[in-house]
């Protein structure tokens, strides 16, 4: 699908006007040290330590630039709106295989790359860095730079666009990106099996370790839920094996999931988000638990002291961030030893050496 | 040859350690005491007879002693060394098993060559949780070795699987025949524990799946050594699929085999391996492995599909249809695990089949977009014309990896600079394709000048910046992968003065 027609060539022509309308914003920015708060749709703007700066609104910069089903690659420019892009590829059978978390209609490209949040199918395909292929950013000088590329195998110079994924927008205004993309599944389904939480911890991890076409796992409460993807014959041949009750409204089901619209999320206790080891035990916190990822992810709703969180976290091979709540908070994620907060603010001053990018977004001196 | 030059009369401009020329005796034996400090004598090596082993890696037609070799056999001594390095000047090159084809071990003529054979052990397996915790100087199959008795391996597979080392592996971020499923070392470690040129240990990601801050874990994967030293790795380990089949399907012109691979992934199959090789290739290995490959056909496909016995029963059947629905003539599908083999077998000693009927070979490592193949192929068999060189190709076909062989004898006068000539020509096709100079490689010493014709200079001077954040005074592997400005400056003028860089040893001021 090679993009061409008159008024997109226009098009192309206005967004080559707002890069560089950008790049001279940024620049002056940088030369008074004026903080910018990048914003793609807003959908994560309780995401993160408080933000500071003037609005640069970057939704403007939006469309699809390069999208060939067969070779498994798409560019969109950051501002596309999520929905748009994934209708594109789900127009052509195939998916964001990391499942980005939306969290309002307005999402953007650019601001689910740079949150690098990843949906429940990560720990069967990977992650939003996995799938990052290049980036085309503006650093805080106001520089364009291209980074990676457009093939899925490419190991010329630093992997500096994966370095993009989860940077929060503190190292570059995102401007286009490129992933890979892979095939919808041929048949889904999902199954509820009745465990608590160690039952279901202990068959999440062997289960891991078997062929099973296992594509997301939640365990809330009494029920572990099971979504398998593949061929029909597989799935179905796996769901025998595995047992338990079929799920009706799966799709909805994991929607809620990823979107946090699940009743676990409701009330407005503080919601962390702990990554640990997968053979982790039920964490020993106050409240409640819900996890993902074959046991990698947990989500908890606790007012526990933020410190004693953390070191639960650390406890069982992880973090944890302050993923939401009620108030933002300075620094909503895990502290970092000494020795990488130090390279932290050394690669912060390459590409951003003013530091008026999303400023404090990430940590407080970033 | 032009790629070895970096320290030769233009080196007046670079930083006075880059402008290596050897050390002389007195600061030699300095060196030598300092390393002794540190480690027992027997692991600091200095003598010619003991340092020429060390003196090129799998791309040998560059040669190089370092001053000294060191084998440290614990963290605290990588480190110390490092530390040591720095506060001396002294430039530091790390190196696994020396299996790497772009040069990226090669030493630095005026520095220290660590080895990391002795970190060969595996630390900690842990099958509930699917991962190994091995020391750097394992070998890549070891671990899946390991791993296998619980029914887990370790993806990714270069294909000097048997010798090369995790460490190396981590510094390339090498692929293999099964990444366009599984991926590439980037997606399958979880963990590096890695030494700073300060001598400083970083833990760059967890046990977790993801880590907070940036994820540096991505930045030094593929970081050809020189950002630390990884001492400690944790690697992802797979459930191993239960079975596996294979289908070869032959066809009359390589844009057929093209357009094949296009409508499979088009049908929405990821196939675990998607090879192709064309003719010259299968020609070159079929009288030495009879792999059964039709020998008049102008591209062969492989393409595997692993899963369950149902999953692949299905899947198998849809790439038969689309293989024949793309025009090939000729398709087998491997009835058994020792067919499914003897196809494998074919590629998999592309190679040193390609060894045996030439010489020399010279193995190129670019990707492009897919649909671009039949240009590029095209633009290769032009320039065996313009070179008088043969060149046979085989593709990763799933993810665009291409590697031409290109066959020449190095005991003709002339040919292996006709030869490099050719490779730097083939990687400015990948370029102009839209792709890159390597797929899976790296950039070592031997693709440095196309670095300059893939990124700008300011996109240079960021990854130079990125190093400073690491290593501000570039003791690690100094010279490799990212070309200095200034270089890329020279790199015009050293094609029309290509023969006057011959002797790079011989120091010029």
């Amino acid at each position: 699908m090679t993009q061409g027609s008159a008024s997109e060539f226009a098009g192309t022509s206005a967004m080559h006007n707002l890069v560089a309308h950008w790049s001279e914003r940024i620049r002056r920015c940088a030369e008074t040290a004026q903080p910018l708060r990048i914003r793609g749709g807003g959908s994560k703007d309780f995401y993160g330590a408080l933000k500071q700066g003037e609005l640069f609104a970057t939704g403007d910069y939006s469309g699809i630039l390069d999208y060939e089903p067969t070779e498994l690659v798409v560019t969109a420019r950051a501002g596309t709106p999520l929905r748009e892009l994934e209708a594109a590829l789900a127009a052509q059978g195939q998916m964001l295989a990391f499942e980005p978390p939306h969290f309002s209609e307005a999402a953007t490209l650019g601001g689910a790359i740079a949150s690098g949040l990843s949906g429940p199918r990560r720990a069967a395909s990977g992650s939003a860095r996995d799938f990052v292929l290049g980036i085309r950013l503006l650093d805080g000088r106001g520089q364009d730079l291209a980074f990676g590329g457009r093939v899925m195998k490419n190991v010329a110079g630093f992997d500096v666009s994966r370095l993009m994924a989860g940077a929060m927008g503190t190292l570059g205004v995102l401007l286009d990106i490129s992933l890979k993309v892979l095939p919808r599944p041929e048949h889904e389904l999902s199954l509820c099996l009745r465990l608590d939480s160690s039952e279901a911890l202990r068959h999440l991890n062997a289960w891991a370790g078997k062929p099973h076409p296992i594509s997301a796992t939640c365990h809330e409460g009494h029920c572990l839920t099971l979504r398998l993807s593949g061929s029909a014959a597989g799935v179905d041949a796996a769901a025998r094996q595995l047992g338990g009750e079929r799920v009706t409204q799966a799709a909805a089901f994991w929607r809620a999931l990823r979107e946090h619209e699940a009743s676990f999320f409701a009330d407005d206790t503080p919601l962390w988000r702990i990554s640990v080891r997968s053979t982790a035990p039920a964490l020993p916190l106050s409240g409640r638990q819900l996890l993902e990822w074959n046991g990698a992810l947990r989500w908890a709703k606790t007012d526990d002291d933020p410190a004693m969180v953390r070191d639960v976290a650390r406890k069982a091979g992880g973090h944890a961030s302050l993923f939401r709540a009620p108030r933002t908070i300075d620094s909503p994620f895990h502290p970092l030893p000494g020795a990488a907060m130090a390279l932290h603010r050394r690669l912060k001053q390459v590409f951003d050496p003013a530091g008026i990018l999303n400023r404090g977004r990430l940590y407080p001196d970033l | 040859m032009a790629g070895i030059t970096e320290h030769a009369p233009q080196a007046a401009a670079e930083p006075p350690h880059l402008a290596a020329t050897g050390l002389g005796t007195r600061e030699r034996a300095a060196l030598a005491a300092e390393l002794r400090a540190i480690l027992p004598a027997e692991s600091v090596l200095v003598e010619e007879e003991q340092l020429r082993p060390y003196e090129c890696d799998g791309l040998s037609a560059y040669r190089r002693l370092p001053a000294a070799v060191v084998l440290p056999s614990t963290e605290a001594e990588v480190c110390r060394i490092l530390a040591t390095c720095n506060r001396l000047g002294v430039p530091v090159v790390a190196r696994g098993a020396g299996t790497g084809l772009s040069g990226g071990a090669l030493p630095h003529p005026g520095g220290v060559l660590l080895s990391l054979a002795r970190f060969m052990r595996i630390l900690e397996l842990d099958p509930i949780a699917r991962t190994a915790r091995v020391q750097p100087g394992v070998r890549n199959l070891a671990v899946s070795e390991a791993a296998a008795p619980y029914g887990l391996y370790y993806a990714p597979d270069p294909s000097s699987q048997i010798a090369c080392t995790i460490g190396g592996n981590i510094a390339e971020n090498s692929g293999g025949v099964h990444c366009l499923k599984y991926g590439l070392t980037v997606h399958n470690v979880l963990r590096v524990r890695l030494c700073t040129i300060e001598g400083e240990v970083l833990e760059i990601g967890s046990e977790a799946l993801d880590s907070p801050g940036y994820d540096l874990l991505a930045l030094v994967t593929g970081s050809e050594g020189l950002l630390g030293v990884v001492t400690e790795a944790t690697l992802k380990l797979l459930p191993n699929p239960r079975t596996a089949r294979c289908v070869l399907a032959a066809f009359d012109s390589v844009t057929a085999a093209g357009d094949a691979v296009a409508a499979v992934i088009g049908a929405g199959i990821i196939p675990a391996g998607l090879e192709m090789m064309d003719k010259a290739a299968t020609a070159a290995v079929e009288p030495f492995v009879n792999a059964g490959y039709p020998l008049d056909a102008e591209a062969i496909l492989l393409c595997e599909v692993d899963g369950t016995e149902a999953e692949v029963g299905a899947e198998i059947d849809r790439v038969d249809a689309i293989m024949r629905g793309s025009g090939s003539q000729h398709i087998r599908i491997s009835r058994d695990e020792a067919e499914r083999l003897r196809f494998w077998s074919g590629r998999k000693a592309a190679f040193p089949a390609v060894g045996r009927i030439s010489p020399d070979y010279y193995c190129m490592d670019g990707t492009i977009p897919r649909k671009r193949l039949a240009e590029v192929l095209a633009g290769i068999a032009r320039l065996e014309k313009k070179y008088a060189l043969r060149c046979a190709n085989v593709f990763h076909a799933g993810d665009g990896n291409l590697h031409p062989l290109i066959l020449y004898d190095a005991n003709q006068p002339g040919e292996l600079e006709r030869c490099e000539a050719f490779g730097a020509e083939i990687l400015e096709l990948c370029i102009a394709a839209g792709g890159t100079i390597t797929g899976e490689h790296g950039v070592g010493i031997e693709k440095i000048d196309q670095m300059c014709v893939q990124f700008p200079a300011e996109v240079l001077a960021a990854f130079h910046a990125v190093k400073h954040a690491f290593d501000p005074a570039e003791r690690l592997n100094p010279g490799k992968a990212i070309p200095s400005l200034h270089r890329c400056a020279e790199f015009g003028r050293m094609h029309v003065h290509r023969g006057a860089e011959r002797f790079p040893e011989l120091p010029r001021f």
